[in-house]
């Protein structure tokens, strides 16, 4: 196995060897991959419940599935896929591993809670686990009230608790991160100087500090409600629903932008390798997360255009949200300079970072559409929405977690992947992703609302377009799996910078040894200077 | 255990380069630790501020019927146990064992005499009825679902922040465990100076809880 590749040498994975080696771990490496393994199952899961939905939409009578069937698939899709893959996704595995690396640390500042986290995430998972297989639940994954709260029948306790206890792992990560950034950066590791993708995952934690709390009560609240009937969210009591609402999208917005902000992270990274050029305006795309991240606070109310509040109300929320287009836009517009001019490598990754730009781009502007008032209403819980939505989750942050799976995979694992599959892998994603969202558009502009098993017969034509390209999209996820693993015995042992690129996690063996570095380095350039690693040959291109 | 003055050598955390990047690093956790609270608590006072400006009336009634007398003892309660905590930081940084061990045991005591006062308190709101869910009465209003309404906030409202205050005594009793045992001195006593920003934190909840649940309208009366 991978030990062979570094006989004789001390590395984060040899270093003990045994369950309790991972189940105790403190190091911040192994519990990258801990969490790796955790939310790769619940993909599987959420993507099985997309399989079923996708399979029963093939036809216009709903035949597969009861209509409360159906309505459990889709909550259970969104549940897993949101909090349980998404939310943790990039930060808790990506990150967790490689951003102390960039900063020249041992560790995270605290990795006794950076273990904790894990265990919360798993036991938050056990529980919605538990709910899907002694009966499901059906609110759908934004648990509205009275819904969720009076007339929902399902195990929506056992899955809110699960939510709950998870959003601690996440508030734990984004701690841990915060902390990390501050105190323990290399000498010469200045603020300037760090890794765009650091700088991404710092605004990813201040959400995920700021938000997920007000997520927290709100369970707690719905949990009242439902147990007690104490009339908080209950209109027959004096009650507000649009109060929960109101809490309910104060988290849940921002939370969009901790799946997308650390995508962008990791895409800066990788425009920057493979063109072989500083990122343009670095200033302008390290404050663009920040300004992300503090605009996301202020548009959730243009989840509400349509729930009776106030048109004032519903106007600024809608001016706000089109300020969210601008530093979206800045970087954008930076990765496409820094191609300029550049030496570009269609290496695997760069793939995935291309699919990014141009996907998030579609994801983007159709996010412009429903936040304008007027076309909102039109297009308010159809598949419009449906298709804007998953162009960000899956055609941005899920492309970007696979772009820097790819760029990261000889460094965690001290093999290369096999680039012909995989560069096939991306193609089939891209193609994939493209004919099973890209028909939703149309579906929900012609007016098919989500949510609905039945469906007018005119509409079938394009739902199976969307279903064939879903079958695409499920095989060139399968791909990669199989290939990952396969790389761990049989792949090129890859060399500590197989892409010549330029970040501190490079500088060091991989797979890296148990404290990352043999001593601390000391940072003498800016971020992403090229003329420091003049000499070295890149292996894959 | 660790002698005192091993206490730094051995306390200090592989990630970590020098105790003070350490002592740092933890303060500062514990104040975003306290920031994801005020976001916590901050749910639920945004529901209280929507609620009281919907339903002045329903809100001052109910209000008048807790007892201020109680709200204020056990505010003072709380104002001394931090008082208490401040000294038994003071004596952790003097690196006097047992005068944190004395200050401690002062901050455990006031912490449960508070959440026997608010325990008292809501055996008498049990008796009176005026406990949300099917029993629920209030003399002297027709809009029972809004009176319920301040008490069902009145209830997760102190509810959580006692809550809080039976972790705080739980951290309470491991600091007076661990300084018994020595671990604390003059060069390390991080989690003393960690645990008291937490113990403040809860004491400053209940300072805006206390006028925002007993003190509102209080002419009615």
């Amino acid at each position: 196995m991978i030990t062979e590749a570094v006989q004789g040498r001390e590395t984060y994975l040899n270093a003990s060897y045994g369950i309790k080696s991972w189940l105790f771990t403190k190091d911040h490496k192994r519990i990258g991959l801990l969490y790796l393994a955790t939310i790769t199952l619940f993909f599987f899961l959420g993507g099985a419940f997309a399989t079923a939905i996708r399979l029963e939409l093939l036809t216009p009578q709903g035949g597969l599935v009861s209509s409360d069937t159906y309505n459990k698939l889709f909550t259970m899709h969104g549940v897993a896929m949101i909090f349980f893959f998404l939310i943790p996704s990039i930060p808790a595995t990506l990150g967790n591993f490689f951003l102390p690396m960039m900063i020249g640390a041992r560790d995270l500042a605290f990795p006794r809670i950076n273990l904790l986290s894990w265990y919360l995430l798993v036991i938050g998972g056990l529980f919605a686990l538990f709910a899907m297989l002694v009966g499901g639940v059906d609110t759908g994954w934004t648990f509205y009230t009275p819904y969720s709260t009076t007339y929902s029948n399902t195990w929506v306790i056992a899955t809110a608790l699960g939510i709950f206890v998870a959003g601690f792992s996440s508030i734990l990560t984004g701690l841990n991160f915060i902390v990390t950034v501050h105190r323990m950066r290399a000498p010469g590791m200045t603020w300037f100087r760090l890794p765009l993708f650091v700088w991404s995952h710092y605004a990813t934690a201040l959400i995920q500090v700021l938000g997920t709390p007000v997520l927290a009560v709100t369970i707690v609240l719905v949990f009242c409600e439902r147990v007690f009937h104490i009339g908080i969210f209950d209109p027959a009591l004096g009650g507000d629903p649009i109060l929960f609402q109101h809490l309910f999208w104060f988290y849940s917005h921002p939370a969009v932008y901790i799946m997308v902000l650390p995508a962008m992270g990791v895409i800066s990274e990788l425009v920057s390798t493979f063109s072989r050029k500083p990122v343009f305006g670095y200033h302008f795309v390290a404050f663009a997360s920040v300004a992300i991240a503090v605009l996301g606070f202020l548009v959730w109310g243009h989840h509400l255009f349509v729930s009776g509040q106030s048109l004032y109300a519903g106007m600024v929320f809608s001016f706000l949200s089109y300020f969210v287009a601008i530093p979206s836009a800045i970087k954008v517009f930076n990765w496409t300079a820094t191609l300029y001019k550049g030496s570009i490598s269609y290496a695997t990754p760069m793939l995935y970072a291309f699919g990014f730009v141009g996907l998030f781009t579609i994801g983007g502007l159709t996010g412009l559409f429903v936040a304008c008032l007027g076309i909102d209403v039109h297009v308010t819980d159809t598949y419009f929405v449906v298709a804007h939505f998953h162009y960000i989750m899956v055609g941005g942050a899920i492309m970007a977690y696979l772009g820097g799976l790819h760029y990261w995979w000889p460094k965690m694992t001290g093999r290369m992947y096999p680039e012909g599959w995989a560069k096939l892998s991306a193609l089939v994603i891209f193609l994939g992703f493209n004919l099973t969202f890209f028909p939703q558009f149309i579906l929900g502009y012609l007016g098919m609302p989500r949510r609905y098993h039945v469906y007018p017969p005119e509409f079938q034509v394009l739902h199976v377009l969307s279903t064939a390209g879903a079958s695409v999209l499920a095989a060139g996820y399968v791909i990669p799996m199989a290939y990952f693993i396969w790389s761990l015995r049989y792949g090129k042992v890859a060399s500590s910078n197989p892409w010549g690129a330029t970040g501190l996690e490079w500088k060091t063996a991989s797979p890296p040894p148990p404290h990352n570095f043999d001593e601390t380095p000391v940072v003498t350039h800016e971020a992403y200077d090229y003329s420091t690693v003049m000499g070295e040959v890149i292996e894959v291109g | 255990m660790a002698s005192e003055a091993h206490a730094e050598t051995l306390a200090l955390r592989e990630q970590f380069d020098t105790a003070a990047q350490q002592k740092d690093a933890s303060t500062l956790g514990m104040w975003i630790f306290l920031i994801t609270e005020v976001m916590f608590f901050g749910g639920l006072f945004l529901a209280y501020t929507v609620y009281r400006s919907l339903y002045p009336e329903s809100f001052g009634l109910a209000s008048s019927t807790l007892n201020e007398i109680i709200g204020a003892a056990n505010t003072a309660v709380l104002l001394c146990s931090s008082f208490t905590m401040v000294l038994a930081v003071r004596a952790a940084q003097l690196g006097q064992r047992r005068t944190i061990m004395l200050f401690l045991v002062l901050t455990i005591i006031l912490g449960l005499a508070f959440l026997g006062i608010k325990g008292f308190e809501w055996t008498e709101k049990f008796h009176e009825h005026h406990v949300p869910g099917p029993t629920f009465h209030l003399e002297g209003t027709a809009m029972q679902g809004q009176a319920q309404l301040f008490f069902s906030l009145y209830f997760a409202m102190t509810g959580l922040h006692a809550l809080h205050m039976v972790v705080g005594c739980g951290i309470m009793f491991y600091l007076l465990w661990a300084t018994y045992r020595g671990r604390y001195s003059a060069e390390y006593y991080t989690p003393v100076d960690v645990g008291g920003l937490y113990w403040h934190f809860v004491d400053i909840i209940w300072i805006f809880l206390f006028p925002l649940l007993y003190l509102i309208d209080r002419h009615l009366k």
